[in-house]
């Protein structure tokens, strides 16, 4: 057996056991080494492919900025508050909920219990 | 009536006083002897703080194993556990029979479940994203193992078998659980004196490394700033622990035990998703591994095996083989240096021993020392973990030559 052949081992196969092992794990780490690098390059590639679809797609906006119309927005700026039903005419949701709490409070009653329709600046 | 002077007279024949006065002439000196030692590393844990962790639980453990009449650890019976002879070769039912405490702590060791615990803390702890920036450190952890097989060398050439060779050489690794991993199955009987020279050589690392630093490397080359390595992304730290596990188990099976356990602690404490785990990993599990290793590690530093010329030929070669593997790294480190036109600080190769962190700290220190805007630690910190892969592939070289 190996093991029980090399337990009285002598000087020069001590020596050559020596410079085996040192190999062995020199050997190890490169192969790692190699592994890692491989591994980190796929990841590098696929970080920069992702950043540079991210850039075109900025590019793109900044070349063609959508536009809303004042319809669109109308349509889509519906408040939370409201079960999504409350309108907003050049109103910011952010002082639409403030009069809405506002209102409540003057009226004394929950604001759950209340229904806006729309909220529309007067110029 | 009762007889007071008798009962006075069993209780004195019964105690450890009497044991270690009548056996002054049978080894009870060596018992003595011990305890002096034990409270001498007592006193290097406490009050000069080397590896307290480890050191305190050592000294202890020898300490208890070393009273007479105390019955916590019994040679006797790990002799016959090792005797192919005899019929309770490898029988832990006889040991958890006949066995004191002490020796039901020590199956822990001997099944190497406490260096794989050890090991998955080591890995919850460790952060792999130095490594991963910089692949190319891993050749200096090749490099820093050079100690461990010229110490290899030079126990054969002191009259060592091949095995007690192997356990004294990975010394040089600088690595506890690999150490304790290794000595335990190719020669239990070194255990205590290899894991004491381990650990203290650890400990005593900043006055071990920093000589041999400055006579391997150039004012010069010392005062090299390197530049911040690239970002390593989650995923990245999140994959690598499952490619080292599978890769280096399948090289080197007889390591999957110590690297399966590392890669697992880094593994949750990288997937983000395993805290918990991750911090009783950590805390909770390796502190409680680290009483019973370092109790069960002292305890076998029974007189009768540790006082002889043997425990001093592993003092003598652990310190050779932790010069050898720093001055080993260093010299990758100049090669590096050299090969990459001056970017890379030689100092960091020194790291390339696994004691982690503190061979990268001493890096550190050195670097500034030099150059005081100097900041190595996180360059020093990829041959540091590095090493830690090595000197897991070295034992599991030498266990698979001679185990």
């Amino acid at each position: 057996m190996l093991a029980s052949s090399l337990d009285a081992i002598g000087i020069l196969d001590a020596g050559i056991v020596a410079l085996l092992g040192y190999v062995v794990v020199f050997f190890g780490l490169i192969l790692l080494m190699g592994v890692i690098t491989i591994m980190g390059k796929a990841f590098v590639a696929a970080e920069q492919k992702a950043a540079q679809k991210a850039a075109a797609a900025k590019e793109a906006m900044a070349a063609n900025p959508i536009v809303p119309t004042f319809a669109e927005l109308e349509r889509s700026i519906k408040a939370p508050g409201s079960a999504g039903q409350l309108k907003l005419h050049d109103v910011e949701p952010k002082t639409a909920a403030m009069l809405m709490a506002i209102v409540a409070n003057q009226m004394g009653k929950p604001l759950n219990e209340l229904r806006f329709i729309s909220i529309k600046e007067v110029k | 009536m009762i007889n007071i002077g008798e009962i006075l007279l069993n209780l004195w024949n019964k105690s450890g006083f009497a044991a270690l006065s009548s056996g002054f002439t049978t080894g009870g000196w060596q018992n003595l002897l011990m305890i002096v030692i034990a409270c001498v590393l007592l006193y290097f844990g406490i009050v000069k703080k080397f590896e307290p962790l480890l050191l305190v639980g050592i000294a202890f453990g020898c300490l208890l194993s070393n009273l007479p009449m105390g019955g916590l650890y019994h040679q006797e019976l790990w002799t016959a556990f090792m005797d192919e002879a005899s019929p309770f070769y490898h029988s832990y039912g006889e040991i958890m029979r006949h066995g004191g405490l002490l020796d039901i702590f020590y199956i822990g060791v001997k099944t190497s479940l406490y260096p794989c615990l050890i090991f998955m803390g080591v890995g919850a702890m460790t952060d792999f994203g130095p490594l991963l920036s910089n692949p190319k450190s891993l050749l200096l952890g090749a490099a820093a193992q050079l100690g461990v097989f010229v110490a290899f060398f030079g126990a054969i050439c002191m009259g060592f078998t091949g095995s007690e060779a192997a356990s004294i050489g990975i010394i040089g690794g600088a690595d506890g659980p690999t150490a304790i991993f290794l000595t335990s199955k190719l020669a239990p009987h070194l255990l205590g004196a290899i894991a004491v020279a381990a650990y203290s050589y650890m400990a005593l690392i900043p006055l071990i490394q920093p000589p041999i630093m400055n006579l391997l490397t150039s004012p010069e080359d010392r005062k090299i700033k390197m530049v911040q390595t690239r970002n390593v992304s989650k995923s990245e730290k999140i994959i690598f622990p499952i490619v080292v596990v599978v890769f280096v188990a399948l090289l080197l099976p007889d390591t999957a035990p110590l690297i399966g356990c590392l890669m697992l602690g880094n593994l949750l404490k990288e997937t983000g998703v395993t805290d918990r785990l991750s911090d009783t990993v950590q805390n909770a599990l390796m502190n409680i591994v680290t009483i019973l290793l370092s109790t069960a590690v002292g305890s076998t530093m029974v007189g009768s095996t540790f006082l002889t010329m043997n425990t001093l030929k592993i003092v003598v070669l652990g310190v050779v083989a932790f010069g050898i593997s720093t001055a080993g790294g260093l010299l990758g480190g100049n090669v590096m240096c050299k090969l990459t036109g001056g970017k890379v600080n030689p100092l960091i190769g020194s790291a390339g021993v696994s004691a982690v962190p503190m061979a990268a700290r001493v890096s550190n220190t050195q670097g500034q020392k030099a150059n005081p805007s100097n900041f190595l630690l996180m360059h020093a910190m990829g041959p540091n973990v590095a090493g830690v892969i090595g000197s897991a592939i070295a034992a599991g070289f030498l266990l698979s030559v001679f185990g």
